[in-house]
């Protein structure tokens, strides 16, 4: 089925192989291959919808890289926002409270939570050198007790004696009342799965998580999920309260688009996936991953990377040429501005010199607000050719020409005006020190110290 | 199968239930779509959304509504017209592919094994199935050829005492194709009717499990060229379009001869079935909609197409 698809996105680009930038009609049919991608990829259509409505905002305009396609360049795109929306990468478990805190892993029946209760134990165990205790609350299911009883012998980790006749309110006190009289730093409640749409059971759920206060409350999810993946996600949220999601069975071949759909509708992060059977395979998320997966089209997002690579070297290099004859102008700065909604400009620059990588991390940092950005590209384009290449000749009556021209005030203009001044004397600097060696050393004094 | 058991009070109306809130939404979102306007592109390429967002697939709903096209494009219609006809395209998928589960009893054993991935609803299909043929007057046999996950065994034994039927066991870690072997001779021996093969879960992109699962099939062979007599793959209703790739794959390596869908009790709606039935061309014998032993009912294609567009039966 995928490789038709690819085959449609293959026409969509070959029709738009022009230059320039992105125009509504490259992007609307370039999107329009992107949709169905993501629902073949299990995305949930209210999810696919919006996601897409933020792409075209986000594309419209954009600049296509040399030796790239309009297509390719939104594909690009839509995986780096695909990224951010499953971002960020690897939040760790929450673990700040009194002793025993707890963990309670809720999902549907058959997503994996008693596997996933096991490895997760045996992480924190490990890893963490807590000491843990795990319960099953799951009196519905045909040896559920039994299951998480032989994954702890095989993991090494305490599990609860199981009563006969229990009910999952009195295990769960029980775990508690064991957590704390027998030192357990974290309590693991392993629950029977539920439909969300069963209310009695939500209502076990809800009283469950009231009566123990976990500190994460994690949904456990198959990552096989399809559409439905949205009406799961969302229920949970509201009726329990989840903290986190856990995604299992990513080692199969789904492209995995449950992850973006209960990541939108919940706002909560994915923590962790399972990658096997065997009780080490529980790792970190890392959103490009799921991302390149879910669109699979890492092909083309790897040639728009190399792209951008090759243009951020060529811009480097032309620039460090240019501060080295002392030229650097105004027109320079507003290609910066441009590249630095495409790619992170100046830090993108830097990260092809050598020895930059802290100042790289710090500079990501900084938050960039792409209004202000449009205005810094309407102040210079509202700048004659000559200004751009002289911005000393840049006095009163010609700033307020300019900032009426932009539709801002002077006291913008004013601060485009240092911001290039400020750029001009840290590439001059970057290039002296360059030439004298200690660039490896010396740069980061150079800059603002961080946050 | 449906024919013998007649719809009891009660389980018709809880499978309504349980398809009627998986399709509450999708019909609500067609009938705001149709109900003041023509059909035009505009509002065919919404449909062909809503239907994907049913799991149906992109390339069936795409065709799907081609065909709803033909003849009533550019004409006012109304939402219960689109319904009605959605439904009777989808019906029309799905009626050669309701065959019921019919133990032939020839076979002593009639050995049916049961595959698909981890949590897909295997064991209690197998529950289920047991509790059906033993009412329909068949001694049955269960073989927990899962000796791999943690109390599979003991999952299996408690539905082997849930439906007065014996289960075959080993040890955990034992080979399951020698488990299978031996059960299938052991029912041979006692002259059961239908002997019931657990397997373990497992995702069909792993090859080596994959290959253990082909292992199992040629070694019932050597015992009976004709078994296992049937191999059910269970689909959990709330895949999507992973769906095809797991039916591919588990009809390669065991030779798959039909369905079950389970948890369609939820709000997930199972369309890939759809998609699954024109292009694999398998059976769909059964419905799990529950975790109980009557939960299981016959796969009925006009019901479940009527159901999916949110119409009455
Ligand atoms: N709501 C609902 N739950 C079901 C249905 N069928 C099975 N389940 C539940 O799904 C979960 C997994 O079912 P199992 O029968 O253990 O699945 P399995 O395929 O044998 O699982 P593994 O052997 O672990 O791969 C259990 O909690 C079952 O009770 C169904 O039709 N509806
Ligand atoms: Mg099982």
């Amino acid at each position: 089925m995928f490789e038709s698809l690819s085959g449609k996105l293959g026409g969509v680009f070959d029709r738009l192989r022009r230059r320039g930038s992105l125009s509504e009609a490259d992007v609307a049919a370039a999107l329009r291959e992107v949709r169905i991608a993501l629902l073949e990829a299990d995305v949930a259509l209210p999810v696919v919808k919006d996601f897409i409505e933020r792409v075209r905002e986000r594309a419209v305009g954009e600049e296509v890289l040399r030796s790239v396609t309009p297509g390719q360049q939104v594909v690009k795109i839509v995986h780096d926002h695909l990224t951010e929306t499953l971002g960020p990468a690897a939040e760790g478990l929450n673990l700040d409270a009194p002793a025993p805190a707890v963990i309670l892993m809720v999902g549907l029946q058959g997503s994996g939570k008693t596997t996933t209760t096991a490895k997760l134990g045996r992480m924190l165990a490990q890893r963490q050198r807590r000491k843990v205790l795990m319960a099953s609350l799951d009196v519905r299911r045909a040896a559920a007790q039994e299951q998480l009883a032989q994954l702890g012998a095989q993991a090494g980790i305490a599990v609860l004696p199981v009563v006969a006749g229990e009910g999952p309110l009195a295990i769960a006190g029980r775990a508690l009342d064991a957590g704390r009289r027998e030192g357990y730093d974290l309590v693991l409640l392993d629950t029977a799965g539920r439909l969300h749409i069963d209310d009695e059971l939500m209502a076990e759920a809800k009283a469950l998580a009231v009566r123990t206060r976990p500190v994460e409350t994690l949904l456990v999810a198959d990552a096989l999920t399809g559409q439905d993946a949205v009406n799961v996600a969302r229920a949970f949220n509201d009726r329990v309260g989840i903290t986190g999601i856990v995604l299992t069975r990513v080692d199969g071949d789904a492209r995995g688009g449950a992850a973006l759909s209960m990541k939108a509708v919940t706002g909560r992060p994915i923590k962790l996936i399972g990658v096997g059977e065997k009780l080490d395979a529980l790792e970190a998320f890392h959103p490009d991953r799921i991302a390149g997966r879910i669109l699979g089209m890492g092909d083309v997002v790897g040639l728009v990377e190399r792209a951008a690579e090759q243009i951020d070297r060529d811009e480097a290099e032309r620039l460090a040429r240019k501060v080295q004859k002392g030229g650097l102008d105004l027109e320079d700065l507003l290609g910066q501005i441009r590249q630095i909604g495409r790619m992170g400009g100046m830090e993108g620059l830097l990260a092809h010199l050598p020895g930059v990588a802290k100042i790289k991390s710090r500079l990501a940092d900084a938050r960039i607000d792409s209004r202000a950005l449009k205005h810094q590209e309407a102040i210079i384009l509202s700048m004659t050719p000559a200004e751009r290449r002289r911005p000393e000749i840049i006095k009163a009556s010609r700033k307020r020409r300019i900032a009426a021209g932009a539709g801002v005030g002077v006291p913008e203009v004013n601060r485009l005006l240092k911001q290039f001044s400020d750029m001009s004397r840290m590439m001059k600097r970057v290039t002296e020190m360059e030439k004298k060696g200690l660039l490896r050393r010396g740069l980061e004094r150079l800059m603002p110290p961080g946050r | 199968m449906a024919a013998s058991e007649g719809p009891k009070a009660g389980w018709l109306a809880r499978l309504k239930a349980g398809l009627g809130r998986s399709s509450a939404r999708l019909s609500q979102g067609i009938a705001a779509l149709l109900v003041r306007r023509r059909l035009d592109a505009a509002t065919l390429e919404e449909l062909e959304e809503l239907l994907i967002s049913a799991d149906l697939g992109a390339a069936t709903a795409a065709r799907l509504v081609a065909d709803l096209a033909r003849g009533r494009f550019e004409r006012e219609v109304t939402p219960e017209e689109v319904k009605e006809a959605l439904a009777e395209a989808v019906a029309r998928i799905l009626a050669p592919h309701a065959v019921a589960l019919r133990p032939d009893p020839a076979r002593k054993p009639f050995a049916i094994l049961v595959v698909g991935v981890n949590g897909s609803g295997k064991t209690t299909t197998i529950g289920k199935l047991a509790k059906r043929f033993r009412e329909e007057g068949r001694s049955v046999m269960l073989a927990a050829g899962d000796t791999f996950r943690a109390a599979a065994v003991e999952q299996l034994k408690v539905w082997g005492e849930r439906t007065a039927a014996p289960v075959i066991a080993r040890e955990p870690g034992a080979d399951a194709a020698g488990l299978a072997f031996a059960a299938l001779a052991e029912a041979r021996a006692r002259g059961i009717d239908v002997l019931l093969i657990d397997t373990a879960g497992r995702l069909q992109n792993k090859a080596d499990l994959m290959a253990e699962l082909a292992k199992i099939v040629r070694v019932l062979k050597k015992q009976d060229p004709e078994a296992p007599h049937a191999a059910l793959l269970v689909l959990d209703a709330t895949v999507g379009q992973n769906a095809h790739a797991q039916v591919e794959v588990f009809r390669d390596m065991t030779g798959i001869s039909g369905l079950v869908v389970t948890k369609l009790d939820g709000t997930a709606k199972g369309g890939v079935v759809v998609a699954l039935a024109e292009r694999f061309g398998l059976p769909i014998h059964a419905v799990g909609v529950g975790e109980g032993a009557d939960d299981l009912r016959p796969f009925d294609a006009r019901a479940f197409a009527r159901n999916l567009m949110g119409l009455d039966a």
